[in-house]
C-alpha cells in the first residue's frame, strides 16, 4: 500500500515537473530569440500556461484517421508514455528518496528507456501516413544508432564506480564528480550529452519530428489528448535521461547541506534542469543535420570515442587498483 | 528530369518498384506559399520531383489590361509581395520608357535608395525562411527567423513613415514617385542600415562558424555554370553559379551607372555559395542606402503634376520592355500601350518562375532533407511565380 502511494506521489510530481520544464524551455527559448514568450495566462509571467495548454488538448477533438490501422494508432500514446514515466522507478532523488533503488538500476533505466521506440513505430505505423511512416523510418535508424553510444558512455561512470546501481553511483563521487576527472570525465560528459539530444530526437539530430520536411513526423495525424501524451512521453523521457546525467556525472544530490533530503533532491533537480537547459541551449542554436549524416556522426565518430573513451576508463580504473602493476 | 523511369512512376501515379510517391504541398511548413511537389522517393533519396504550380493565379496579366497606368503600380506590387517595390519599378519604367518621360534626378535616386531597402529587407525574409527550412521551426532556425524578422521589421516602419504602407507601396509613378522623404527620415534610415549592417556580422559568426549549417549547405544542390545558364536563371542563384551578370550594373537604369557597388560572384553554384552572394549583396546594397541619401540631389520628386484622376496619364502607342535587377533575379515588364490610359497588353517576367525551373535539374539524387533546403535557398515568392 505504502508503494502505491509513492509510486503515484513520484508520477504526479513528474508529470507536474515535466509540464513546467515545458514553460521553462519556451522562456529560455524566449530570451534565446529576443523575445518575451507565454505571459498574458497567470501573473507574473504566464505561470499558468502549460495548464492551459493541457486543458486545451484535452477539451480538442480526437481524430481518428479513416484509414488508420486503429487499434496500433490507438495504444501507440500509451506505449510511448509508459517506457518514460517507468524510468523514475529507479531514479534515486536524494539518499533514500526513490521508489526502488534496485543493485541493476541503471541497466534497467537503460532497458526501459530505450523500448520508447516501440510506441514510436507504433504511432508512426499505424497513421498510415507517408510522412509518419518516413518518420518512424528514420526514428528506428536513429535511436538504434545513438542507444550503442549512449549505453557506452553511460558505463563509464558504472566503471569507475564499480556498481550499476544508481545511489551507489552517486555515493562513489562524493569526493569528485565524475565530470571533473581530468580529461576523461569531460570528454564522457560532452559525449554523454551528444548522444542525449541524439537519442532524445532533438536539434539538430531531430529528424524524426522535422517539421520543415515531414511536418510532425510521426505525431502528424495525432490530436487532442494524444498528441498531448506523445509530448508528455517525449518530454518525461528528457527528464529522466536529464536526471540519469545528474546522477552519473554530476554528483546527483551531493552538495552543501545535502545530508537533509529535501536539500539533496533541490540539488539534484538543479542539476537535472542544468543539463536540460544545456541541450534546450542547443536544441535554440543549432540547425537540423540531414538522416545520413546523423547515422555517419553515429557509427564513424561517436562509436569510436565512446569505445575508446571506455576503454581508456578501464585501464585506469584497473591502475587505480592495483591490478596491472 | 533524371531518370525516365522515375518519370513514369509520377504519371502512373503510383509507387511500384520499391517507389514511394510523396506529395509536399500545397499546404506543408515549408511549401514558402502554395507551391506542390510531387516526389518520387526511393528510401529517403529522391528519384524524381514534378512540380505544380498555379495555386495562386490572379490573372495579373489581364488586370494590367484593365487597369489605368495610375492605378496599375499600387496592383505590381502584389506580383512579388515580398519586394514590392520592384515590380512598381519595373512597371513604370515600362511606360516611361514608351512615352519617354523624364524622371527627375531626385526621383530616380529615392527610386534607387527604396529598391536597395527593398532587398534588404527581402534578403532578410529570405535568410529567415532558409533557416526555418533547415533548421526547423522548433530549433536553431526558428532563432534566425525570429532575429531577421526583428531587422525587417525596421525596414518596414521605415516604408511606413515614407509611404503609409508597410507590405504593398504603391511608391512609384509614372514620372517619378510619390512621396517625398519626411523630415528626420534620412536620420533613421541611416541608423537603421548602420544597426543592420552590424547584426549582420553577428549572423554570419553564429551561421558560418555551426559544422551542422556548414554540412547542412555545402555541396548541396550545386547547380554548375553550365546549367545555370541554360535554364535562365537570374539574381543571386546565378551569380552563385559563377556568372557575372546584374542589370543594375550591365544594363543601368534609374542612375545605377551613378553608384558605386560590387557585384558579388561566388563559383560553387551550391546552397552555401547563394547563401554567400546574397550575404554579400545585403552590404552592397546598405552601401548603395548610404550614398544614396548622400548624393540624393534637391529638386522635384515627379515629372507629372499630382495625380488627381486615374485616367489621368496616357501613354503613346508603342511597345517597350524593361527590366530591373529585384533581390530575386531578373523582373521584366512587357508594355504595348495604345495611346488610351490603359495598356494594350501587358507581360511579367518574373524571376522566381525562372529560378523554380532549376528544382527538377538539381534536385534528383539528394535527401527528402535537401529538398526543402534547395528549395528555400531557391527563395522563390509565389505571388510572382503565379501572378
Amino acid at each position: 500500500m505504502r508503494d502505491v502511494l509513492a509510486a503515484f506521489i513520484l508520477l504526479n510530481a513528474v508529470v507536474l515537473i515535466v509540464t513546467y520544464l515545458t514553460y521553462v524551455e519556451r522562456k529560455f527559448a524566449a530570451r534565446m530569440q529576443s523575445r518575451i514568450g507565454p505571459y498574458r495566462v497567470g501573473r507574473p509571467h504566464g505561470w499558468l500556461q502549460p495548464i492551459a495548454d493541457a486543458i486545451k488538448l484535452v477539451i480538442k477533438e480526437d481524430i481518428i484517421p479513416a484509414l488508420a490501422d486503429r487499434p496500433v494508432y490507438n495504444l501507440a500514446p500509451i506505449v510511448f508514455l509508459i517506457p518514460s514515466l517507468l524510468i523514475f522507478a529507479t531514479i534515486p532523488f536524494a539518499p533514500g528518496l526513490g521508489l526502488a533503488d534496485l543493485n541493476i538500476g541503471l541497466l534497467f533505466f537503460l532497458a526501459v528507456s530505450s523500448l520508447e521506440i516501440v510506441g514510436l513505430f507504433m504511432g508512426g505505423w499505424g497513421s498510415n501516413n507517408k510522412y509518419a511512416l518516413l518518420s518512424a523510418m528514420r526514428g528506428v535508424n536513429q535511436i538504434i544508432s545513438y542507444e550503442v553510444p549512449f549505453v557506452l558512455t553511460a558505463l563509464i561512470p558504472v566503471l569507475l564506480a564499480g556498481s550499476l546501481q544508481l545511489s551507489a553511483i552517486v555515493e562513489a563521487q562524493r569526493g569528485l564528480w565524475f565530470v571533473a576527472y581530468p580529461v576523461l570525465g569531460q570528454l564522457a560528459f560532452i559525449a554523454f550529452v551528444i548522444a542525449t539530444i541524439a537519442s532524445e530526437n532533438r536539434v539538430p539530430f531531430d529528424i524524426l519530428e522535422a517539421e520543415s520536411e515531414l511536418v510532425a513526423g510521426f505525431r502528424v495525424e495525432y490530436s487532442g489528448m494524444k498528441f498531448a501524451l506523445i509530448q508528455l512521453a517525449e518530454y518525461t523521457h528528457m527528464f529522466g535521461v536529464s536526471c540519469l546525467g545528474a546522477l552519473l556525472f554530476l554528483g546527483g544530490w551531493l552538495g552543501p547541506g545535502s545530508a537533509h533530503p529535501v536539500v539533496g533532491a533541490a540539488w539534484f533537480l538543479l542539476k537535472a534542469l542544468f543539463i536540460f537547459l544545456l541541450v534546450t541551449w542547443v536544441r535554440w542554436s543549432f540547425v537540423r543535420i540531414r538522416v545520413d549524416q546523423i547515422l555517419g556522426l553515429s557509427w564513424k565518430v561517436l562509436l569510436p570515442a565512446t569505445l575508446i573513451l571506455l576503454m581508456a576508463t578501464g585501464f585506469w580504473v584497473a591502475l587505480r587498483s592495483g591490478h596491472v602493476a | 528530369m533524371a531518370d525516365p523511369e522515375a518519370r513514369k512512376v509520377i504519371e502512373l501515379g503510383y509507387g511500384g518498384n520499391e517507389r514511394l510517391v510523396m506529395n509536399m504541398g500545397p499546404q506543408h511548413p515549408s511549401a514558402h506559399g502554395v507551391f506542390r511537389m510531387i516526389l518520387t522517393l526511393e528510401g529517403e533519396t529522391i528519384a524524381a520531383l514534378d512540380s505544380v504550380i498555379g495555386y495562386l493565379h490572379r490573372c495579373h496579366e489581364k488586370l494590367g489590361e484593365t487597369l489605368t497606368y495610375a492605378q496599375y503600380p499600387s496592383i505590381a506590387s502584389k506580383t512579388d509581395y515580398v519586394a514590392a517595390m520592384t515590380s512598381e519599378l519595373a512597371y513604370v519604367l515600362a511606360a516611361e520608357k514608351i512615352g519617354k518621360i523624364e524622371v527627375p534626378k531626385r526621383a530616380q535616386y529615392l527610386r534607387v535608395l527604396v529598391a536597395e531597402l527593398q532587398r534588404v529587407a527581402s534578403h532578410c525574409l529570405w535568410l529567415g525562411t532558409w533557416c526555418l527550412d533547415i533548421g526547423g521551426a522548433l530549433g536553431g532556425g526558428a532563432t534566425v527567423f525570429l532575429y531577421c524578422f526583428r531587422e525587417r521589421e525596421m525596414v518596414l516602419d521605415l516604408f511606413e513613415s515614407l509611404t503609409g504602407a508597410r507590405l504593398l507601396y504603391g511608391f512609384h509613378q509614372v514620372g517619378g514617385v510619390r512621396y517625398d522623404l519626411p523630415e528626420g527620415w534620412a536620420q533613421r534610415c541611416r541608423d537603421t542600415v548602420d544597426r543592420i549592417d552590424q547584426r549582420l556580422d553577428e549572423y554570419e559568426s553564429m551561421l558560418e562558424s555551426n559544422t551542422a549549417f556548414l554540412i547542412r549547405s555545402q555541396r548541396v544542390g550545386v547547380i554548375s555554370r553550365e546549367l545555370a545558364q541554360e535554364v535562365g536563371i537570374a539574381g543571386p542563384l546565378l551569380r552563385g553559379s559563377g556568372v557575372d551578370f546584374d542589370i543594375r550594373r550591365d544594363d543601368p537604369y534609374s542612375s545605377y551607372a551613378d553608384f558605386d557597388f560590387k557585384i558579388p560572384v561566388e563559383e560553387a553554384g551550391d546552397c552555401y555559395a547563394r547563401y554567400r552572394v546574397r550575404m554579400q549583396e545585403f552590404r552592397e546594397s546598405i552601401k548603395i542606402v548610404r550614398q544614396a541619401l548622400d548624393g540624393l540631389p534637391e529638386g522635384p520628386i515627379s515629372s507629372r503634376p499630382a495625380l488627381k484622376s486615374v485616367g489621368q496619364v496616357r501613354i503613346p502607342k508603342g511597345e517597350a520592355y524593361a527590366r530591373v535587377e529585384g533581390p530575386r533575379g531578373e523582373v521584366g515588364c512587357y508594355l504595348i500601350a495604345d495611346g488610351s490610359p490603359k495598356p494594350y497588353r501587358m507581360k511579367w517576367r518574373g524571376a522566381s518562375f525562372s529560378n523554380l525551373s532549376i528544382l527538377p535539374h538539381i534536385v534528383p539524387g539528394h535527401k527528402v532533407a535537401d529538398v526543402v533546403a534547395i528549395m528555400g535557398s531557391v527563395d522563390p515568392v509565389f505571388g510572382e511565380v503565379d501572378r
